[in-house]
């Protein structure tokens, strides 16, 4: 087992003939993801690394029966793909553009949710079931088969992590990068939920970064009912105030965002906090000691 | 990106919020003629710089005269104001607003920004106007009115009345009148992609009327594609000229007072490398993102961002390939040697795409100055060694 995809997902990709969506569709390929179709309006009927091209998601949906979209739109785009891809029933869409506006993301994020679609993203990695599915931009190579789940605001820190991770020896069941932007899709919470009910995670390392309250959240929900061991990193402890780290979320406003409150908040709810993202390997392997 | 108060003003303007008369002037001389023109009795001097609390440093004063007009511009103009959030370096005056006198008779605070929990935009409003807002929300939360609204049914006349309640306002005239002001300024603040809005103070005058007597506006910069008119009002002279100079090159580079030089790809990575850093006793001299698509102009391009700083005594290049290739920033680091005079030990930490190429790259090119680490913690206990000169 493992979360939100495995080997028998069936994916397209939104922007799929673009420079972006055609190299990282085709490594997704090599990966082992079944990538069945993508969608590129005025495109329909040709044929695009062996797969065939769509002029709408409706279309691809119907002829292809993939449930989940990889979209690599122009940033001015994603609302509108994101929205296409609810209304056509997909039902996890993976934003990787970056820079989509956020009131265009407010929008296309409230239509998802009432059109009962999950959303990764935007500005994200994507997410990698190891060694069955990646839906992303993520060197493939370091996910190692495990039992450890990761979620993670910042694309390199999920390298980061899932590397020291499977050095220690324990490799990942699914990895997810949020991303980064004032608004998201899937966070902390639900994705923890997910990996509780999951039994072949074991472990759950969380990162976080300064700005916004969701890693605050997460604490209430893990204290309350998650009862796998979790180990967490905040980047931004050094980041000076007020000053923005490259993703529009990081901006610590007043008191509230802080990495030093929310490293707090999750070592009150129980959770094994580390100051250096160095420490993030050892620390799995001391919360889930020799498997 | 922000913009200046003068500049927030014309917008709120432009979809009738109320503001005083005022004209922005670059000299002591345009101040006389913009006093004169604007006529009355009493005239407010205003800094225009990008940071709040101009009034307790110095920047905002009140004249009662054309000549003091022009006296209080030339003491204004050239000044570096030093407020709360210009850090201890403060920012060089270089325009005043000359605006007509306003007869307060209470003042409030009124402000929208995202309301990332919620989702949607939230108007804030408080009867403390002319604090910061911050203390208020510390001190006092039961101050601070939220009405959230949801911008698929936009500004409704219940989210008006929510705050006329709730800031204790009975006239129904009066009643009318602000929440007339509301729905404008959530109308401007939702049509030109705004990140922010803070009016603070907006003052009621003695006859009942709403003016925004400040104005703040923050914009999503990543829909600035979309408002050229915004992007035109961009001041660079208020924006870090280091910071600027990596952002036209696709890295996106913060200064900070330590003695290590960071070149990380991702934002992530990069605050962690700090963190890191901080942990083993070091201290960041920068927050460097070279971002997805780095090569070896771009690497080069930041070790002459990060030289610049004669603080920098050693610099780490931390790398984790996904997007980008281990290989290229290699030789984007043997190509910086070249065009740039690295006279500090660089630490080297490469690692996921094609991490053994550039391992090769760099062991055959053998530069003195240039250390090989095998992970992040290996690299910033380097660094930090190489910093203090051991």
């Amino acid at each position: 087992m493992s979360i939100l995809v495995n080997k028998d997902t069936k994916v397209i990709v939104q922007g799929f003939t673009g420079k972006e969506g055609s190299f990282h569709a085709e490594q997704c390929m090599a990966y082992g993801t079944k990538i069945v179709g993508g969608v590129t309006p005025n495109k329909g009927g040709q044929e695009h690394l062996g797969q065939p091209v769509f002029n709408t998601v409706r279309e691809a949906v119907e002829n292809t029966g993939a449930t989940v979209s990889m979209i690599f739109v122009p940033p001015a785009f994603v609302a509108d793909a994101v929205m296409e891809a609810a209304a056509a029933g997909i039902t996890l869409a993976v934003v990787i553009t970056e820079g989509a506006p956020v009131r265009d993301m407010q929008a296309a994020k409230a239509f998802a949710v009432k059109n009962g679609m999950m959303t990764i993203g935007p500005n994200c990695p994507g997410v990698i079931t190891a060694e069955e599915c990646k839906i992303g931009i993520m060197p493939g190579s370091i996910f190692k088969k495990g039992h450890v789940g990761l979620i993670s605001k910042s694309g390199t820190l999920t390298y980061e992590g899932a590397n020291q991770v499977c050095n220690e020896g324990f490799g990942i069941t699914t990895a997810v990068g949020i991303g980064g932007d004032p608004i998201i899709g899937l966070s902390y919470k639900q994705l923890l939920k997910m990996f509780e009910e999951d039994d072949e995670t074991h472990a759950i390392v969380m990162i976080g970064e300064i700005g916004g309250d969701l890693e605050i959240q997460a604490a209430h929900y893990i204290k309350e009912n998650i009862t796998k061991p979790v180990v967490a990193f905040i980047a931004g402890q050094t980041a000076p105030a007020g000053k923005r780290m490259g993703h529009a979320g990081a901006i610590i406003s007043g008191s509230a965002g802080t990495a030093k409150e929310k490293m707090d908040a999750l070592e009150a709810a129980g959770v094994k906090v580390v100051v250096s993202p160095a420490e993030i390997g050892k620390a799995v392997s001391e919360v889930l000691g020799k498997e | 990106m922000n913009i200046h108060e003068y500049q927030a003003k014309q917008i709120f303007a432009k979809y009738g919020v109320p503001t005083p008369r005022g004209m922005i002037a670059n000299t002591p001389a345009q101040a006389l003629t913009n006093a004169q023109e604007l006529g009355g009795s009493v005239w407010v001097v205003k800094a225009q710089i990008h940071a709040g609390g101009r009034g307790l440093g110095g920047g905002v004063k009140l004249a009662r005269s054309i000549e003091e007009v022009k006296t209080l511009a030339s003491e204004i103009l050239g000044m570096t104001l030093v407020t709360h959030q210009t850090g201890p370096e403060g920012k060089l005056v270089q325009k005043v607003y000359i605006e007509e006198g306003a007869d307060i008779a209470d003042e409030l605070y009124l402000g929208v920004v995202l309301d990332r929990a919620k989702e949607m935009p939230v108007i804030m409003a408080s009867t403390e106007g002319g604090m910061a807002i911050e203390d208020v929300a510390h001190n006092t939360p039961e101050k601070i009115i939220k009405v959230p609204v949801d911008p698929s049914i936009g500004f409704q006349g219940f989210h008006g009345r929510e705050l006329v309640y709730g800031l204790g306002i009975t006239d129904k005239d009066e009643q009318k009148k602000l929440i007339n002001f509301a729905s404008k300024l959530y109308k401007l603040y939702m049509e030109n992609d705004a990140e922010m809005i803070e009016i603070n103070p907006l003052i009621k005058t003695a006859s009942g009327d709403f003016i925004a007597l400040d104005g703040k506006m923050g914009f999503d910069d990543s829909a600035l594609g979309r408002h050229p008119d915004i992007e035109d009002m961009r001041d660079i002279s208020e924006e870090d000229a280091d910071e600027r100079e990596a952002s036209r090159h696709g890295l996106s580079y913060i200064a900070l007072d330590g003695e290590i030089g960071c070149m990380v790809n991702g934002a992530g990575l990069a605050m962690g490398t700090m963190d890191t850093i901080n942990y083993m006793g070091g201290t960041p001299a920068n927050f460097l993102d070279v971002g997805g698509s780095a090569n070896a102009q771009t690497v080069a391009k930041g070790f002459e961002i990060i030289l610049k700083n004669p603080n920098v005594k050693a610099i780490f290049v931390n790398i984790f390939g996904g997007i980008v290739r281990c290989d290229r920033i290699a030789n984007g680091i043997l190509e910086a040697t070249k065009l740039v005079d690295v006279h500090v030990p660089v630490i080297v930490r490469l690692d996921g795409t094609n991490a053994a190429e550039a391992s090769v790259i760099l062991k055959n090119a053998n530069i003195p100055n240039v250390i090989a680490a095998t992970d992040l913690g290996d690299g910033a206990a380097k660094a930090v060694h190489a910093a203090k000169g051991e």
